[in-house]
């Protein structure tokens, strides 16, 4: 049996920080209130003070605390992404999370003591790629993209000396992160450029009579009847017509589960298993963080099976009330 | 101004192939890239039968150069890549996998499409890292790429997508195999049915989106056929390959970058409409505008 992971949760807010680290995260990520990180929404994220509460509580309790800068800095703006590494660091973070290879290069050069993850934006799927990153920033710790079977995480973990983070828990991208402009075709910005995706600024609901239409930027994602549940049009989780016939042509709403496979996941040796979420409330993070960390530290037990209780606290929280294993289980692809 | 023949996204029966890349060894593209980019059970066209081709536009005068997968997950998917490698062409790098081999090897190779390169200081350095050549994200707006070039401190040359169905995304799921119920590993290869792709159009009817295996691409064709006067620090334009017309399409651009007459034919070449939103700094599915 391998250690046991690392858990990684998510914070929008010192709330959310908190709420996580008392019940039981490990490691807590956050980012900028600003365009350097994937989770750029209104009302969320940390300015300066914040981050340094944030480390404070985290650290008199042992835990650690990650900062996100994971989308690319755009040409013309790159000292503002330079600069919140050097926040970062100065604040006493105990690592960045990136993906640009500019902005590693320069947090390599710059802070040679800070530790570098390669976000889950870096888009690495292979072992060849982690390496890179590897030899030419010393990048710690790889998040890989949810695209990848759990025969294929072993293989990776086999031929990398970079610990190796999963996602355990959340909504589910059901696109390789970090390669998927979808959003800015329809609406102009995208998690690379903007730390967006299907923002809110351009949903737009219109009721039909009693149906209800969900538009991203004018175009329908999803059309609702009398009394179904209407999610959020994000737009690859929408119904589209594919030669007549009308389906989620790509993905249903639905969310990552990974606690039937948290032995496998130990097993092979990942380090970390990380929760998806920093634009969701203090109360969702503490429910999140209390039943992965009572799984994960079953999951070392031989007689381990998910418990009925957990899947009921994770079901309402899901996108859609539906959950999957995504990847990780090869029928899903 | 090159223009450049850009990887071939579908899936194409062999024998067509064969004859479209034995048309295109006569028009006027200055480079060819060759190989798979989407999925490895793609097998009409062998790498052997690759190299073939490459060897045959070599000697039609064509650069050319292998394009890398852009999504590699499985350790065929690697192998794979190690042999693109050691062929002794130069490489197209999709993925940060295949410039660690091109490093590792020594060898010059294009910064494709997928690396992420927004930036000056990122250009430079994949510059150092071996890179001859890139092309800037396809979500890029001529303002920005204007402004990575004003960055970056390196001799690299640029090359910008300038005519076809975007690839947008990449997933491990199949959405052809979804749209046909079947599982990914059991596909039936039935991309080979749909040589341009399976159109995905939203509950009123506006085509939006591109089934196309794992990969997701606009429904409409990018196309920078109005905005041609204004290419100050672009070296070469590439055309992506569709079932029809790309002769034409290429003929045309090359007689309009060389200031002779010429037409285009959009509503024949590209049905299903033209986008430039991306190159003018608004949501890509923005139509083109003439100038």
């Amino acid at each position: 049996m391998s250690a046991k992971p690392q858990l990684v949760c998510p914070a929008g807010s010192l709330p959310a920080l908190k709420a996580a680290i008392d019940h039981g995260a490990d490691t807590v990520y956050l980012g900028f209130r600003n365009a350097t990180n994937a989770r750029n929404f209104a009302g969320l994220n940390f300015g300066d003070a914040q981050i340094r509460d944030g480390v404070a509580y985290a650290h008199a309790r042992g835990r650690e605390v990650l900062v996100a800068i994971n989308t690319y800095a755009q040409a013309g703006r790159v000292a503002d992404w330079h600069r919140a590494i050097d926040q970062a660091a100065d604040l006493g973070v105990d690592a960045v999370i990136l993906a640009d290879l500019g902005l590693l290069a320069y947090a390599h050069r710059t802070h040679p003591q800070l530790r570098l993850h390669l976000s889950v934006q870096g888009s690495a799927t292979n072992a060849d790629a982690i390496n890179l990153a590897h030899e030419c920033f010393g990048v710690r710790r790889a998040v890989l993209p949810r695209v990848l079977t759990l025969p294929q995480v072993e293989a990776v973990i086999g031929k990398t000396p970079v610990e190796i983070e999963v996602f355990g828990f959340g909504s589910l991208c059901v696109m390789a992160e970090g390669r998927c402009i979808l959003s800015s075709y329809a609406t102009g910005q995208s998690p690379n450029t903007h730390g967006v995706c299907s923002p809110a600024g351009f949903v737009r609901w219109e009721p039909q009579g009693k149906a209800m239409d969900a538009r991203l930027a004018g175009i329908l994602i999803d059309r609702y009847a009398e009394g179904e549940p209407a999610g959020y049009p994000t737009l690859c989780k929408g119904r589209f017509d594919v030669e007549g016939d009308t389906y989620y042509a790509l993905e249903e709403p639905t969310s990552l589960n990974t606690l039937a496979v948290l032995p496998e996941l130990i097993r092979i040796g990942v380090a970390a298993i990380k929760v998806e979420g920093r634009q969701r409330s203090p109360a969702y993070v503490t429910a999140v963080t209390r039943t992965l960390r009572a799984a994960i530290d079953a999951a070392g037990d031989a007689r381990y099976s998910v418990r009925p209780a957990w899947l009921d606290t994770l079901a309402p929280l899901s996108e859609g009330h539906q959950q999957t294993l995504g990847a990780y289980n090869r029928p899903w692809r | 101004m090159q223009l450049t023949l850009g990887p071939l996204l579908y899936y194409w029966p062999r024998q067509t192939v064969l004859d479209f890349y034995a048309e295109a060894a006569g028009w006027p593209v200055d480079t060819v890239y060759l190989g798979e980019v989407v999925c490895a059970r793609r097998h009409e066209l062998k790498l052997a039968d690759w190299l073939a081709l490459a060897a045959d536009l070599s000697g039609a005068g064509k650069a050319v150069v292998l394009s890398s997968q852009a999504l590699l997950e499985s350790s065929g998917d690697l192998i794979g890549l190690k042999k693109l490698i050691e062929s002794g062409f130069a490489i197209e790098a999709n993925d940060l996998g295949a410039v660690k081999l091109a490093r590792d090897a020594g060898r010059p190779f294009v910064a494709g499409p997928h690396l992420n390169i927004y930036n000056g200081p990122t250009l430079d350095w994949f510059a150092e890292a071996g890179a001859s050549r890139w092309l800037p994200p396809l979500e890029a707006s001529r303002d920005s790429v204007a402004a990575v070039l004003a960055e970056k401190t390196r001799p690299i040359a640029t090359e910008v997508f300038a005519h076809g169905r975007l690839p947008l995304a990449f997933s491990a799921r199949c959405f052809t195999a979804r749209h046909y119920d079947l599982n990914k590993d059991a596909c039936e290869f039935k991309c080979i049915d749909h040589p341009d792709g399976l159109t995905m159009a939203t509950r009123e009817g506006q085509d939006f989106l591109c089934i196309n295996g794992i990969q997701t691409m606009s429904a409409a064709c990018h196309a920078l056929w109005h905005d041609l006067g204004d290419l100050a620090g672009i070296d070469a334009l590439r055309i992506s390959p569709q079932q029809h017309h790309t002769g034409e399409i290429v003929a045309a651009y090359a007689a309009k970058l060389a200031g002779r007459p010429a037409t285009a034919d959009a509503a024949c070449w590209n049905p299903e409409g033209w986008v430039d939103g991306y190159w003018r700094g608004e949501a890509g599915i923005h139509p083109t505008q003439e100038h």
